[in-house]
């Protein structure tokens, strides 16, 4: 997938009467880009590593804007071919850096501010959204938004937490981090899907667990239990996307899929990693040892056969291009249920069971 | 030291981890790391300190009162065994799937190899794991219980611990036999990351099939039972019964007081805050706690 180029207006204006300096900005992003290259081999196995990763991703960045407002002035033909070149040796780096992310690196990507949050990807890939509100006992819970909407044309239903990028929204949203009564919404909605036969689509950005005195008092615990149990044996297809953060039971309490699909920066885990790192290793600091400890990158989560897909997101990450990561989204979303839609009701339900009763038994039988 | 240390093994030679976990070792040796934040009952000799009334007991008293300070009514912690005798008729019960354990699927080390914690637990319970699983009778009725042993690695459940309890609530779908499972748990064992996670999902829909069946559950929540096991199984009994005083919740109270920044009232998260908030249906001091589960039984059994 080509990267989507930062061509601001602003840059296309400074650019355009600088035909001269062109062989100069070629010839210093081709240094950059040496830099960045010569650097990224050189690093070794050890802890320097991780933070180097995430660099060397700005640095590219920074490096193809250059390029960019190249382009925005008719080069000539030498020129253009060292850009072309340049675009390469971009590319290639870029995807030699993202093999090689560390789990910290897909943390900070996982909770990237400009990462596309669960109504950006509603909007995009479903239509005649329309939010149902409120558990039918406390409240309503604006971290966990649900709905009825349309994919494809087919009625769904929808439902996820929704983190939010400014600070009021933030507030209103509790960060992402539902209360009890959001795991109760869901679970009525998802009961209403049952009711009419209409498949549910559920997707997970949460930190974890909500650190609050009113979540304790009204039952987190007691609400994702309930869910974990009443999702196992619904009637419809449920499929999942982990988009951001898979935080613990709260993201396993809109997770027991018949489907569960990571998007590849995505993370999932038993407890954030600076959690782990404070209690295991007394030390909040060691957040990068934990991330790689606890493997909680997609592609462990498939090796460890936890996910039933990954989903690619666009070079860079998500972040970069909104429209690309919903559309590669919404491919994996069609092609996983496509191939639900043909199983009977009974069927799903038993699939879903077994799937969920041999997952993760690591174990061994002693004599 | 350091130095020594460097020249000896060549520690630069060694990634991180690596490092990490000799530094570890050397502390083992001088005997400075004590990671067992665990409260234990301090013993000297025949007398024992009860820490919520400061008053000296006489072990025998104590034990003799099914470890409950004859003084002030605290609940001691004890074990899954202590558990079996005090629920199961004649202290008599078949354990099985007891011959479980962890094949350490992330490699996990940290300070210490989770490895060597699984040894070391192993030695101190002589169990496998962090659960027993027992068939026997209560007030002669046949029934499953699973008791959680709080000794071994906090309680935690990883993926022994859910495989264990889920066959126990299969065993009770397919003998239709009441199951009474006793919470003791820190929660999900981080040490086997996200496997122990899955664990939650897995023994939720065994109860969802449990339930199904109309087979009884009984949830019993000792101190303390947080994290993943009050997220799942805990709190998905036919009825949730805790025992007077104890720790029950989703969230550590640290993480949450640090968060609010604010010192949490007295009594947060214990088993009467539940109750009061309609968490629980009952609060069932220890003595009474035989006859309540028979009580129940005889209601819901056919
Ligand atoms: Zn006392």
């Amino acid at each position: 997938m080509r990267p989507s180029t930062h061509r601001s207006p602003r840059a296309q204006a400074a650019a355009a009467p600088a035909v001269a300096n062109a062989k100069l900005v070629v010839a210093s992003a081709e240094f950059l880009l040496s830099m960045v290259e010569t650097r990224w081999s050189a690093r070794n196995g050890d802890n320097s590593t991780m933070e180097s990763g995430l660099r060397a991703q700005q640095e590219l960045e920074r490096i193809e804007q250059q390029i960019a407002k190249l382009e925005a002035v008719t080069p000539d033909e030498g020129t253009r071919h060292q850009i072309e070149e340049l675009h390469a040796r971009v590319h290639a780096l870029r995807e030699q850096v993202s093999a090689h992310l560390g789990a910290w690196e897909k943390t900070e990507l996982a909770r990237h501010p400009q990462r596309p949050h669960t109504l950006d990807y509603v909007e995009r890939i479903f239509t005649d959204w329309s939010e149902i509100h409120g558990d039918r006992g406390f409240g309503d819970d604006p971290a966990m938004v649900c709905g009825m909407a349309r994919f494809h044309g087919e009625q769904v239903v929808v439902l996820g937490t929704q983190k939010e990028r400014d600070m009021k929204q933030k507030v209103y949203r509790n960060f992402g981090l539902p209360n009890p009564e959001g795991y109760r919404k869901a679970l009525r909605v998802m009961k209403i899907a049952e009711k009419f036969s209409r498949p549910i689509f559920t997707f997970v950005d949460v930190t974890g667990a909500n650190p609050g005195v009113g979540a304790e008092e009204r039952g987190q615990a007691e609400a994702i239990a309930r869910n974990l149990r009443e999702m196992a044996r619904l009637r419809v297809p449920i499929i999942t996307a982990i988009t951001g953060e898979g935080g613990s039971g709260g993201a396993l309490a809109i997770a027991v899929a018949d489907r569960v699909l990571m998007m590849e920066n995505a993370i999932y885990s038993v407890i954030s990693p600076e959690g782990c790192a404070s209690i295991m290793w007394r030390d909040a600091a060691k957040k990068e040892l934990a991330a790689q400890a606890l493997r909680i990158t997609a592609s462990d989560l498939s090796e460890l056969g936890c996910i039933d897909d990954i989903v690619p997101e666009p070079e860079g990450g998500a972040h970069v291009d909104h429209e690309a990561a919903a559309a590669l989204l919404d491919a994996a979303l069609s092609k996983h249920f496509a191939e639900l839609r043909k199983l009977p009701s009974g069927e799903l339900v038993a699939s879903r069971y077994n799937k969920f009763r041999h997952m993760a038994q690591f174990l061994r039988v002693e004599p | 030291m350091k130095a020594i240390l460097a020249d000896r093994f060549q520690l630069q030679n060694y990634p991180i981890t690596q490092l990490l976990n000799f530094m570890a070792w050397f502390k083992r040796q001088a005997g400075e790391l004590d990671t067992s934040g665990e409260k234990k009952v301090r013993t000297e000799g025949l007398w024992v300190k009860c820490d919520d009334c400061r008053q000296i007991i006489w072990k025998k008293d104590l034990e003799e009162n099914l470890n409950v300070c004859p003084k002030c009514d605290k609940h001691f912690r004890i074990d899954a065994r202590a558990r079996l005798a005090q629920l199961l008729d004649d202290n008599l019960y078949e354990v099985f799937d007891s011959n479980l354990v962890s094949t350490d699927p992330l490699k996990f080390v940290d300070l210490k190899a989770y490895s060597s914690r699984l040894k070391r637990a192993q030695a101190d319970t002589g169990l496998k794991d962090a659960v027993i699983n027992a068939r026997g009778k209560l007030n002669g009725r046949p029934v499953i219980v699973s008791a959680m042993e709080y000794a071994f690695i906090g309680g935690s459940m990883g993926a022994v611990v859910g495989e264990a309890i889920t066959r126990a609530i299969e065993q009770a779908t397919d003998t239709k036999a009441p199951i009474i499972i006793v919470s003791a748990s820190g929660g999900a064992r981080m040490m086997e990351g996200v496997i122990s996670l899955m664990q939650l999902a897995k023994i939720s829909a065994a109860l969802a099939r449990l339930d199904e069946a109309k087979i009884p559950y009984i949830s019993v929540l000792t101190d303390p039972t947080t994290g993943g096991v009050t997220a799942s199984f805990a709190m998905l009994g036919d009825l949730n019964i805790a025992e007077p005083g104890a720790l029950i919740g989703f969230a550590g109270p640290r993480v949450i007081e640090q968060t609010i920044r604010q010192k949490l009232p007295q009594g947060f998260q214990r088993s009467e805050f539940l109750l009061e908030h309609g968490m629980l249906d009952a609060v069932v001091p220890r003595k009474q706690l035989k006859p309540y589960i028979a009580r129940a039984l005889e209601f819901m059994a056919a």
